[in-house]
Parts: structure tokens; C-alpha cells; sequence
């Protein structure tokens, strides 16, 4: 431990209670931090490609997750090292960024950290080797734009970004039925792109599930669909040409913010007070009444006797929706969110083309679809599947093929998956290393051999020979000069990615490897690492 | 350099081998648990609580033991979610898609042990699993159109179901009850509108439907105990007392005179709602809150049955059945429709009293009365008329018909068995696997009538060599007999949604290849847990606990 001494001679105390601490530094700091981060790595290894495998996490609670995907996986693991935490934050920041991917960019950074392992055993200083991976990430990066590819699509070409999605679903369980999928990923998406801008707002997209039925049944609402009923049981189940009224105000006697007390001493203002009572609910059933709405939403509850003057009135009514679906409800039919019902203007009312409620199974489940929306830029994604977990795992799956598909339209560069970019881009690597004289051009050999490793688990996982492959699919590559050879995973018999049509976004690829290298970098500079011991 | 722990303490991690074998072995122990109540000749669970009480359930139906089980096993509990959706969706089969499950991955264990991969069986199973619902798609019987045969679909499909039950000694009877109620429904699955009241006393037989509709509640005193051609109105008001409902307001008063004077006016208040709701016309009043006594007096007065406290469920069926609105307002009487029945009228059953509607004029909504010796007994009847209702109503809408008594497992056996010939590569093995754990759903049917199952199976797939054969397994005569002469049926929807969730539950394990577990948040006790230690001894001799209390 460390002690200091003053010139007197006495102790001085750097760190507090140090008997209770465990300390770990220099090398040793590093190779414990570099096998916690590999440890992360090789958890997920086996989960990459089309025929990686599920884990299979259980909560604190109980609660079963079967997922493929990265960030979910770490998410729930329960992590308790710093460095793996580390990593938790790196699969989440690719999920934040690019949505995709979240898997390769954590058997990247282990790849890498193995490599460097190595180096350091050799006696290189730890910055050495995270300025050579620095020096390779970029090469990396350049070369990837370099292979990278553009391809036209349009409103009426999607069949590109189809195949981009279903390359993006083909590792999950839904592979099923991908193409499906795929399709309704890429429709929704569309539906929502503003193409001018290049933008995308995925929060115009909900995502809804329902146990029960199908994987095929799963369906693309031009629409919002709610998960709540009619407030009143007798209310119409359908209504057709709805004008909507979307009141964030309760149907309920008003509560003003300022305190006050409304004092009852005689008779006569009790009976003022109740006839003032009634003419409330009154009123406001008569302006929405007024206004022309056929359809009341309303963020908040009802009173009974508003939610009857409403059936009596022959207006029906939906309590209780939630904020965001209130918002996405206004965009689509392009009406208004109304705080109070003085302001509820005819103008202010959204307009749907037909509402119905539609029930499910045998228990009393019911969903309510608005569709033919004024605008139809906000749309649900409808899913049904056998059981809770497998809804949860089409939702991940359906996002990251959202997430795709929006990094298509802002950037419409591939480059082709299966391995191929990362084997062409470990030889861009290798070759550029001899160039850089000085120990980075080690660090930068290191980072190529790391670039393969990502091939080589697909191999792995696929059931192939990894080094055998990889060395045959690598030769392939500077033999013909074509960077888009890969790994042929579903064994189709070609080596092509073009003519596998496996596609990955090239900001999805240049992401994971700018930000595995420096979660790498970061992890390399730690030297000591000081930890409470165990209490 | 040792490898640092990167979980929490308490948490564990399983890999490859050892996590897939975790999971067969807890999904196999789940699936044998529920296996002997499958078929006709089924046994019953008993299942006792932990808490207070120690009460004790008799069940048979899957979904209600899996249910109540605490269980620890990852696997397990996906098993344990399919049979739930399969009895929210279509409400029977919730065994069989368990005991298809566990079968599926007591094959695909033995592949994995023989090198296959599990993405292959997978792939395999994906083919073998839409052959299979082909070949139940050509079979399908529709007789939608043809209303007599189509009610006798009803009938068969009920028998069937309550034949495993605890009512199959009374199943005609039964099974004519559920079709008569889940007729009246008219195409919606909405079963709320089919109330199902249990008084304990009598025989299973003296079950009844009751036309109209019948409500648990009692009449009050010194209200009219029949009412003829009776003008309901169903409301949703307070009637104790009403209060001011603008925020803020309270009473402050600096004498007792005002005090009366208010509490007068408050009265006046009541008096006049009262008057207006008879203002309606009405000779009866239901009410979803309560009715205090003051209220009730004046209503008693201008003889007007008021009936308190119906519960939510019960106005929405009466409003369903009597054809009038739940009202809360009283402010205009000509608007607001009113209920219509003949007859009200105070009726005993065992020693209960309970009102009965009758003569009403939607008649959407009925009431079952169940009649039995025990509340265990009448649970599980409820548990098992429930199933039956479920599977009628889904059958309503969707009127293909199959036979049972595993007539519709050797078809798909057949077809998938034919596939796995003409596939080439490793899918084969596991198509053939798939043909095989559908065969073992008949076998175990056979063995629990305590037959000769492997004699039975291998007759019943001679026969189905021949085409166009309607051979299933007689569980009564222990023989091979003609399902349609015996008239053994099940709906097409069942059967494929057991298909479906099978395959997509076993595929999902399967793909796992590590579990994960966190460490378990402390609790103080666990009050609920229903108490049932099982354990499962593997082959290779590992102890795999599957169930915790």
C-alpha cells in the first residue's frame, strides 16, 4: 500500500481506511481489467450472426427474458465489475446511436482487448498500444468508406431496404418470418420518413404487443392503436368519420391550483352549489358537444355521472390514455391537445376515418384502433406471438430493424455484411501497419488480427471451421480483389455477399469500431484500480 | 491472473451443455407434471397453499397447476407462460400444449446428444411444424353453413372437452348447457355476458341454465317480491350520500339549528333524486353502489323494487340482457333507455335467495347455476365449464372442426413422417423427431386409461396408412375405434394453437445456450407460494432442483 512520509518522518495519509481497501496496479491493474472486459465478450460471442444463440437471463423478480440481443442481454445481466459495466455503457451507446450492432461492437472491444493483452506481455507501454489502435481505427474507418457502396430507393423502390432489415432479423428468433417483418419495419418507417430532411422520428413508430395468435399475424396500423376501452360499456364499438376531441382535462369538477375553501352555512348555498355542480358536468359534455366532436380521448378519469351524460348524449368517450399515446394520437389525426374546454374549438378536433374496438381471445381484452387518420405519419406496429417472452424479444428485433432502416434514409451507404467488411478492412489494416515505423505499428498489426475475430465467431457459431475459413474467405479476397467476400453462414453455397444480399448500414460498422476502440483506449490507460475490500 | 467476478454475489451462470440440459431437464419435469391429467381417463392434482388456510385445490386443468406453481427453473417457466396464453386465447389444450412442448424437447435432447445442432432441429422442427398444419387444414370439417350440423359440431366439441373434466360423468348434460349459453352470445367472445353462480347442495346434475338472468343479491325489505312486466333501470349512482363533488367545499356552520337545517336540505336532495328516478316510470332499480336506508325506505314506499350493490360485471350483463342503459344522470327521463323483463321474482336455490329476471328481451347475457357437492367440487366444475365455454365461443367464429382422440396427432405424424423421407440433409432427423413427440401425445392418452399404449399406437398408425380414416383411440372401450361414429371432436383452433406454441416454445429454449441468472431479491417471506417440492434426477445421475417452495 502506498505510504508517504513527511520530512519528519511521520506517516501521511493518502488513502482513507486503507487496510480495508484492495488495490490493484500497473500491469496487473490492466490484465485484471482486460480479463473482465473479455469475460463480457465472450458471454456474447456465441450470440452473433444468424446462428448465434439466445440467453436466457432471470431477473431479481423471476422474470424470464430469452433475447439475442446485445444491449438487452448486458442490460440485464446485473453486472457488478466496473470494467464490464464499462461495457454494459459501450452496447448501450451503440443501441443509443445506431440501434444495431449492439452485439459486434462488444466482441470487437474483447477482441481488442485480447490483442493488447498480448502486446502489453511484450512489454509495450500501455498508451503505445492505444495510439496504434487509434491510428488503425482510422484507417479502418476510411477504408470502409472506400468499399462502402450507395443505392437508390424510393417510396416506391424499398426492396434495398428490406433486404438491409432482414439481414438485421435474420440473427433473431423472428427469422421466421422475416420478410414479413422486414417489410412492415421498412413500410413503418417510410410512412414516418420526412425524406426531404433525411430524418426519421421514431417515436411516430409505436411498437404494440399482444400475446396471443401468430408471429404472421403481426400487423403494420396505419393508425394508433390504444390499449383501453370505451368508458362506458354501451357505447358505440365503432365509429366511422370521428372528429376527436384530445383533452388533457378531467371530466370532473374543476381544482384550482390555489388553495381556498368554499364554506357551506346556510341552505341556500348548499343548493346553489349542487345546481353549480350539475350545470359543470353539463357544460362540459355541451362543449365537446358544441364543438362537433364524435369521439372524446381523455388523459384523465371520468366522473360517473359525466361518463352517462356522455352515453346519454351519444358521445363516446376513452379515459385514461396515456400521455405519449395522447401526443401520438394528435399527430395522426392531426388534431389538437385541448387543456380546457373553453378552448375546444372545431378546429382543434382531430379526424380519423374510422375507430373500432376490437377484442381478443377469451378474456375480456380489449384494443382500440384509430385508423385512416388525417395524417398518417404516426403508425403502430401490431404484434401477436405465442408468449409474453417472444412479444418482448419481436419488439428488440422490430427495433433494431427500425433503427436500420432510419440509419438507411439518413445515410444510404452499405457496406455488405457477413464478415466481409471487417476481413476487407483487417487487410487494409495489415498492409497499412508496415508503413508506420515505431512500436504503434505492432498495436496497429494487433488491431487487424482483432478485426477478424468478428468473421471468425460467425464461423464459429455458424458450425464452421473458423481459421480454415477465415483463411480461405481472406485469401478469396486480395486474390479477386473483391472486399465482399464473407462468411457463408446459412450455407448457400456462395462466398458473395452482393449475391447473399447481406447487407449492414456503413454507420452502423464505422460506429462499432470508433466506439470499441475507445472503450479499448480508455480501459488500457487505467493503471490502478482501488476497490473497497469485501465487507 | 484469475478472472475477476463480473456478477453480482448470489448470481449464477450457465453455459452451453449445462445451460441446455438446465433447461430440457426443467421443461421435461414441468411437462411430466401435468402429463397424467391429459385424455378422458386423466388423474387429478391436488394442490395445497402455503398460506393461511392451507386451502386446497382439485384441479385438472393444466393452466390452473401450472399456475399455481412457484417455480425456479427458466425453462420451466416458459412452459408455464404457453399454457397460460393458450387459456387466455382459446381457453382448452392448456396440457396438451405443455405435454407437446416437453416431448418436442425430449427429442431434441436426444439429437443434441447425437451432434445435431440446435439451430438445424430448429430449422427442422420450423418445416415439420406448417406440414403438420397443412395436413390438419385438409382435414378441416367446416359446416358452418348447415346450422344442425353445426350445433352437433358444438355438442361433440363440448363432450370432448368436458370429457377429461370432473363433470364427464354429466357431460351431455353439461355440454348442452354450454351450448345453449355460449348460442345466445351470438358470435361474440365476450364471455363476461355468461354469469356462472356455484351454490354448494344438490348433484352435479342439478346444474341449470336460467334463460334470463339471475342476480346474488337479496330483495329489500318491504319491497314488492315479483314484479310483472317489470321497467328496470340500471344506474351507476351514489345513494348514501351524495356529496358536493366541487373541490374545497365543507360544511361550516356556527349553530346546531343549520346544522339540521342543512342536513334537511341534504335530505330534500336525495328525496328528489329519488323522485326523479321514479319520475322514470320505472317499477325496479338496480344500483352498482350501495342504497342507504333512507333512500330505499322511499322507494319501498312508491313500490319500487331497489335492488343495492350489484357489482360491476353483474349491471353490465343486466344491462346487456334487460336492453337498458347504465345510467348516472336523472335529468332526463324520456332520453335514457329503460330495461325490459316479464317477470322479477324472488327465487331459493339450496337455502340462498337470489332475484331472477326472466322474460327479458335481448337475452344476450345467461346465468349458469351449479349445483355440487363440495366448493372444491364446484371450482373445478366452474374451472372445467369455463373451458368448454372458451372453446365453443372461439369455435363460433372459426367452425372448422377436426376429430379428437388423437385422430388429428397421427395425421400430422403421418404427414411430417412423409416429409422427413423426402427432406434431404441433417432436418430430416429432426422432422422425424417432430413426427414422433406428436405420436407421443396419443400414447400418453393411452396410458393414462392404463392401455396397452405402444400396442394401440402401432394399430391406430395401420390404420391411418389407409386414406380417408377416422381411427382414433377409444379411451371407454380401450380400443381403436371410428371418431366419427363416437363422435369425438375438437375445434381446428385448438389444436393449432397448441401446435404453434409448442414448436415456438421448444424453439425458443432451444436457442438457448446460457442462462443467466440474477441474484434473487431478498424477500421477507413468501407468503403465496404454493408448497411442492419436485426434483428431477437426470440421466447422467445430476440433481436438478425444478421446483422451490
Amino acid at each position: 500500500m502506498a505510504l508517504a512520509f513527511d520530512e519528519f518522518g511521520r506517516p501521511f495519509l493518502i488513502l482513507k481506511e486503507q487496510e480495508q481497501k484492495t488495490r490493484l496496479r500497473g500491469l496487473d491493474a490492466q490484465k485484471a481489467n482486460i480479463s473482465a472486459g473479455k469475460a463480457v465478450a465472450r458471454i456474447l460471442r456465441t450470440s452473433l450472426g444468424p446462428k448465434g444463440m439466445d440467453k436466457m437471463l432471470q431477473s431479481p423478480d423471476g422474470d424470464v427474458t430469452v433475447t439475442n440481443d446485445g444491449a438487452t442481454i448486458l442490460e440485464q445481466m446485473d453486472v457488478d465489475n466496473q470494467i464490464a459495466k464499462l461495457m454494459v455503457e459501450l452496447s448501450r451507446s451503440q443501441d443509443y446511436e445506431i440501434g444495431d450492432g449492439t452485439t459486434g461492437v462488444v466482441v470487437m472491444a474483447g477482441s481488442l482487448l485480447e490483442q493488447a493483452e498480448k502486446l502489453l506481455e511484450r512489454g509495450i507501454h500501455p498508451i503505445r498500444v492505444a495510439e496504434g489502435y487509434e491510428v488503425a481505427s482510422r484507417i479502418a474507418v476510411e477504408h470502409l468508406d472506400r468499399i462502402s457502396q450507395k443505392f437508390e430507393f424510393g417510396p416506391s423502390n424499398i426492396e434495398p431496404l428490406v433486404q438491409t432489415c432482414m439481414t438485421t432479423l435474420s440473427s433473431k428468433i423472428v427469422n421466421r418470418c422475416k420478410r414479413d417483418l422486414a417489410e412492415i419495419a421498412v413500410k413503418a418507417v417510410l410512412a414516418v420518413a420526412d425524406l426531404e430532411r433525411r430524418d426519421v422520428h421514431l417515436d411516430l413508430i409505436k411498437v404494440e404487443g399482444k400475446v396471443g395468435g401468430r408471429l404472421e399475424d403481426t400487423e403494420l396500423v396505419y393508425g394508433i392503436v390504444v390499449d383501453k376501452d370505451m368508458s362506458h360499456p354501451q357505447m358505440p364499438k365503432r365509429i366511422e368519420d370521428a372528429k376527436i376531441a384530445i383533452l388533457t382535462c378531467p371530466f370532473e369538477p374543476p381544482k384550482p391550483k390555489t388553495k381556498h375553501k368554499v364554506d357551506i352555512d346556510t341552505v341556500e348555498k348548499f343548493q346553489t352549489l349542487r345546481v353549480q355542480e350539475q350545470k359543470y358536468f353539463d357544460d362540459m359534455v355541451q362543449k365537446c358537444k358544441d364543438a362537433g366532436a364524435t369521439l372524446v380521448i381523455c388523459q384523465w378519469g371520468f366522473d360517473d355521472e359525466a361518463n352517462h351524460l356522455l352515453m346519454n348524449r351519444n358521445l363516446p368517450a376513452v379515459r385514461w390514455v396515456g400521455g405519449v399515446e395522447l401526443e401520438l394520437i394528435a399527430i395522426a389525426t392531426g388534431g389538437r391537445i385541448v387543456p380546457r374546454f373553453q378552448e375546444l374549438t372545431p378546429e382543434k378536433l382531430g379526424k380519423a376515418g374510422m375507430v373500432r374496438e376490437k377484442s381478443f381471445g377469451t378474456t375480456k381484452d380489449r384494443m382500440l384502433y384509430i385508423e385512416q387518420c388525417a395524417n398518417s405519419r404516426a403508425v403502430t406496429i401490431f404484434i401477436r406471438g405465442g408468449n409474453k417472452m417472444m412479444i418482448e424479444e419481436t419488439k428488440r428485433s422490430i427495433h433494431d430493424a427500425l433503427c436500420v432502416a432510419r440509419n438507411l434514409i439518413r445515410n444510404n451507404s452499405i457496406v455488405y455484411g457477413g464478415g466481409s467488411a471487417e476481413i476487407s478492412c483487417s487487410i487494409a489494416v495489415e498492409s497499412a501497419a508496415d508503413r508506420y515505423p515505431g512500436v504503434e505499428q505492432y498495436a496497429i498489426r494487433g488491431f487487424a488480427d482483432a478485426l477478424d475475430a468478428i468473421p471468425m465467431a460467425l464461423a464459429e457459431n455458424s458450425g464452421l471451421q473458423p481459421i480454415e475459413t477465415l483463411s480461405a474467405v481472406k485469401s478469396q479476397q486480395i486474390k479477386e480483389n473483391n472486399p465482399f467476400c464473407g462468411i457463408d453462414c446459412n450455407d448457400v453455397g456462395t462466398n458473395d455477399m452482393r449475391e447473399q444480399n447481406v447487407f449492414e448500414t456503413l454507420i452502423g460498422k464505422q460506429q462499432q469500431i470508433l466506439l470499441a476502440t475507445q472503450v479499448v483506449k480508455m480501459i488500457l490507460k487505467i493503471d490502478d484500480v482501488i476497490s473497497p475490500s469485501d465487507y | 491472473m484469475a478472472i475477476e467476478r463480473i456478477f453480482k454475489d448470489e448470481a449464477s451462470e450457465e453455459k452451453g451443455e449445462r445451460a441446455r440440459m438446465a433447461s430440457f431437464v426443467g421443461a421435461m419435469a414441468i411437462a411430466d407434471l401435468v402429463k397424467t391429467t391429459l385424455g378422458p381417463k386423466g388423474m387429478d392434482k391436488i394442490l395445497q397453499s402455503t398460506g393461511r388456510g392451507r386451502e386446497v385445490t382439485v384441479t385438472n386443468d393444466g393452466a390452473t397447476i401450472l399456475k399455481s406453481l412457484h417455480i425456479d427453473n427458466a425453462a420451466a417457466k416458459v412452459l408455464v407462460d404457453i399454457s397460460k396464453v393458450q387459456d387466455d386465447e382459446v381457453g382448452d389444450g392448456t396440457t396438451s400444449v405443455v405435454v407437446l412442448a416437453g416431448e418436442l424437447l425430449r427429442e431434441a435432447e436426444k439429437l443434441v446428444a447425437a451432434k445435431i445442432h440446435p439451430m438445424t432441429i430448429i430449422s427442422g422442427y420450423r418445416m415439420a411444424a406448417e406440414c403438420a398444419r397443412h395436413a390438419l387444414l385438409q382435414k378441416v370439417v367446416d359446416n358452418k353453413e348447415d346450422a344442425e350440423k353445426f350445433r352437433s359440431d358444438l355438442m361433440r366439441i363440448a363432450m370432448t372437452t368436458l370429457s377429461s373434466k370432473i363433470l364427464c360423468q354429466d357431460k351431455d348434460h353439461f355440454a348442452k348447457l354450454a351450448v345453449d349459453a355460449v348460442m345466445r352470445l351470438k358470435g361474440s367472445t365476450n364471455l363476461e355476458s355468461i354469469q356462472i353462480i356455484k351454490k354448494p347442495g344438490g348433484s352435479l346434475k342439478d346444474s341449470f341454465l336460467d334463460e334470463g338472468f339471475i342476480l346474488d343479491k337479496k330483495i329489500g325489505i318491504g319491497q314488492p317480491k315479483r314484479i310483472e312486466n317489470a321497467n328496470i333501470l340500471v344506474a351507476n349512482t351514489a345513494m348514501d350520500t351524495d356529496k358536493v363533488k366541487i373541490y374545497g367545499a365543507r360544511v361550516r356552520v356556527d349553530s346546531m339549528s343549520k346544522v339540521a337545517q342543512i342536513e334537511g336540505a341534504e335530505k330534500e336532495k336525495m328525496r328528489e333524486k329519488v323522485q326523479k328516478i321514479i319520475a322514470h316510470g320505472i317499477n325496479c332499480f338496480v344500483n352498482r353502489q350501495l342504497i342507504y336506508n333512507f333512500p330505499e325506505e322511499l322507494f319501498a314506499d312508491a313500490g319500487i323494487l331497489a335492488i343495492e350493490h350489484a357489482d360491476f360485471d353483474g349491471i353490465e350483463r343486466l344491462a346487456l340482457v334487460t336492453g337498458g342503459e347504465i345510467a348516472s344522470t336523472f335529468d332526463n327521463p324520456e332520453t335514457v333507455k329503460l330495461g325490459h323483463c316479464k317477470l322479477i321474482e324472488e327465487i331459493m336455490i339450496g337455502e340462498d335467495k337470489l332475484i331472477r329476471f326472466s322474460g327479458v328481451e335481448m337475452g344476450q347475457a345467461c346465468t349458469i347455476v351449479l349445483r355440487g357437492a363440495s366448493h372444491h367440487v364446484l371450482d373445478e366444475a366452474e374451472r372445467s365449464l369455463h373451458d368448454a365455454l372458451c372453446v365453443l365461443s372461439q369455435t363460433v367464429n372459426d367452425s372448422r372442426v377436426l376429430f379428437g382422440g388423437g385422430w388429428p396427432e397421427m395425421i400430422m405424424a403421418k404427414e411430417v413422417d412423409e416429409l422427413a423421407r423426402k427432406t434431404p440433409g441433417k432436418k430430416s432427423h429432426a422432422i422425424e423427431a417432430f413426427s414422433r413427440a406428436l405420436l407421443a401425445i396419443p400414447t400418453i392418452i393411452a396410458d393414462n386409461a392404463g392401455l396397452d399404449s405402444a400396442e394401440l399406437v402401432a394399430q391406430l398408425r395401420a390404420e391411418h396408412h389407409k386414406e380417408g380414416c377416422n381411427a382414433g383411440i377409444d379411451v371407454i372401450s380401450g380400443s381403436v375405434g371410428d371418431m366419427a361414429e363416437l363422435g369425438i371432436s375438437e375445434a381446428f383452433k385448438v389444436k393449432q394453437a397448441v401446435l404453434l406454441s409448442a414448436t415456438e416454445a421448444a424453439e425458443m429454449i432451444l436457442r438457448v445456450d446460457e442462462i443467466i441468472t440474477c441474484a434473487p431479491r431478498q424477500r421477507e417471506n413468501r407468503i403465496h407460494a404454493w408448497k411442492m417440492i419436485c426434483t428431477s434426477f437426470h440421466q447422467g445421475g445430476n440433481f436438478v432442483p425444478i421446483l422451490t417452495s
